[in-house]
């Protein structure tokens, strides 16, 4: 009776583990064995132990690929990614805030323009035009603004909905205490919208660092490589190096796989929270 | 509205300069190409000068085989990707909310996917969907159902691509969903029970109840899928021929080949498609729920 009892309450378990296990761990199992196969092992495609474990071998050669090529690309994205998530936190937070606390006719036109940005893709060539006129063509900086462009509109949407939560009593308070607008944004809000800021900067990091279209198009040149690319020195049409380019695939996900762990709570509950009502 | 009545003092605390910075950067790079576009669209283009050609580039556009295939391709992808997702995500995230002793670890193995490089991704199941020696079909293989060219076959590769696309955005449509769910007050839930099993807990409770959830989700996979490049980029490259050519790619091939003013056409035929698909859905699921996102 026991025995059937524990059946009963674990089997739903063991069959969503076992099918999602299938589906989405087996694919990351192939990434690290193959990445720690030999050349000819790995261009197998099995999904087999390696026949010599060559794992730490296989990174180095990564890393040590075109006379650091990998470290150079690691500085660009890191580069790239935080400059562009620092203001895409202050300028999105800026305008949420006034958004939220004065909703005349400057923020339903506001409103309606982000929502344009959300939904309209980017114009490709026009924004190459555009940054090799105004000297930024080829440069980080030039990503970078593209980068911001891009991703404010989600960003205020997501501190906007946050901004509701925080009561208005609290900005009063501060400006009886006479404190200036700047001052109650820094020292009031700021704070206060932690937990959207968090979501925000873990989604739109990945974003930026997983990013191939923008620096494909606005950031040619070996000089600046970011990671996304370099997994394109091991594909070639004939003989592609398989194991150094799932050594590379191992490589550039360590820092998601990084954020993954220390916001994973954060993530999920961020954006289940006041994400969507009813 | 409330606030305009309010003292001016309080007022002057959320001063208009602070839409300055975040206006400044998305006027010049965002809201500038864009109108940009529409010019450029009308020219032969070298980026250094640009000859007025009237609509001569939507001509060659329309009437090119390959780009109207891209343009058709945008729409099935757009309409597979967001399908699939919510007729999946909907019973996971039903599946994830449920009284599972493994939830919380079920829910970061789906998410983790969406965190990882799309060109990762696209290489990884490149080599899982190798036809001869591919572990799907070793799999398929063994329980004799056939072994598929996945991305080699002209009629499968576009939805071999989606499938792997709704593979990689499963976490988001699934939290979205959870979130829809989790919110739904208990009384509900104890309602449905008393009055009968799983069917009307589904039918009558949660259906109903995370209507807005799956709005969000057809939308944002929508958008998604026609603005998608990356891995249809690393997977297939529009090909084989140009079976799995979508408007991104493309744009891509057009600008790689030094036609700009042709690719920049594309670019325009591409915000047409999506402002006169999204934003009547957007009007019609009520465009507040998604501003409230």
């Amino acid at each position: 009776m026991r025995l059937r009892k524990f059946i009963a309450d674990v089997w739903l378990d063991a069959v969503a583990l076992l099918v999602i296990g299938i589906i989405f761990i087996v694919p990351f199992i192939f990434i690290f064995l193959t990445a720690a196969k030999t050349g000819p092992d790995a261009a197998m495609f099995r999904f087999t132990w390696p026949e010599q474990f060559q794992l730490f071998d296989n990174i180095r050669e990564v890393l040590e690929f075109g006379e650091g090529r990998m470290f150079l690309a690691m500085r660009n994205s890191f580069i790239i990614t935080i400059v562009s998530i620092t203001l895409i936190v202050l300028f999105s937070a800026l305008v949420a805030f006034v958004m939220q606390r004065r909703q005349d006719r400057v923020a339903s036109l506001a409103s309606s323009i982000i929502l344009a940005g959300l939904i309209i893709p980017p114009a490709v060539v026009p924004t190459i035009f555009l940054l090799q006129n105004i000297g930024l063509y080829r440069t980080l900086f030039g990503l970078i603004f593209v980068q911001v462009a891009f991703t404010m509109p989600f960003a205020i949407i997501t501190l906007r909905a946050f901004m509701a939560t925080i009561p208005r009593e609290l900005d009063e308070a501060a400006i009886i205490d006479g404190a200036a607008p700047m001052q109650v944004f820094l020292r009031v809000i700021l704070p206060l919208l932690r937990p959207a800021i968090i979501t925000v900067i873990v989604v739109s990091s990945v974003g930026i660092y997983n990013d191939f279209t923008g620096p494909l198009y606005f950031l040619p040149g070996a000089q600046n490589v970011t990671v996304q690319l370099t997994m394109y020195s091991y594909i070639s049409q004939f003989t592609s190096q398989w194991h150094l380019l799932f050594a590379n695939v191992l490589v550039i996900t360590v820092p998601p796989l990084i954020m993954f762990l220390f916001f994973q709570r954060q993530i999920v509950s961020g954006m289940t929270s006041g994400a969507i009502k009813g | 509205m409330r606030i305009e009545t309010r003292p001016q003092t309080v007022l002057r605390t959320y001063p208009r300069w602070f839409y300055l910075p975040a206006g400044v950067v998305f006027t010049i790079f965002f809201v500038v190409p864009t109108l940009l576009a529409f010019y450029f669209s009308l020219t032969r283009w070298t980026l250094f000068d640009a000859t007025f050609i009237g609509l001569d580039n939507y001509e060659r556009f329309f009437n090119d085989p390959q780009l109207t295939a891209g343009l058709r391709n945008t729409f099935i992808y757009a309409v597979m990707t967001s399908g699939l997702k919510v007729v999946i995500s909907l019973p996971l995230a039903i599946l994830l909310t449920s009284r599972l002793h493994l939830k919380s670890v079920l829910r970061s193995i789906i998410f983790f996917p969406v965190l990882v490089s799309t060109i990762a991704v696209g290489i990884t199941f490149g080599a899982l969907m190798q036809p001869s020696i591919g572990l799907i079909n070793n799999a398929l293989g063994a329980l004799g159902l056939g072994r598929p060219d996945w991305l080699g076959n002209p009629s499968l590769a576009l939805f071999s691509v989606a499938l792997v696309d709704v593979w990689k955005g499963l976490g988001i449509a699934t939290v979205i969903f959870m979130a829809g769910i989790l919110s739904i007050p208990n009384d509900y839930f104890e309602a449905a029970r008393l009055e009968g099993g799983f069917w009307v807990k589904f039918r009558h409770v949660i259906l109903p109840l995370s209507r807005n959830a799956t709005f969000t989700v057809i939308l944002l996979s929508f958008i998604g899928g026609l603005r998608s490049f990356d891995l249809i980029w690393t997977m297939t490259k529009g090909g084989p021929g140009f079976a799995s050519d979508v408007l991104t790619s493309v744009i891509y091939k057009q600008y790689q080949a030094g036609f700009y003013g042709l690719s920049t056409a594309g670019n325009v035929v591409q915000f047409i498609l999506v402002t006169i698909i999204v934003y009547p859905l957007m009007r019609f699921f009520n465009r507040r729920e998604l501003e409230e996102l």
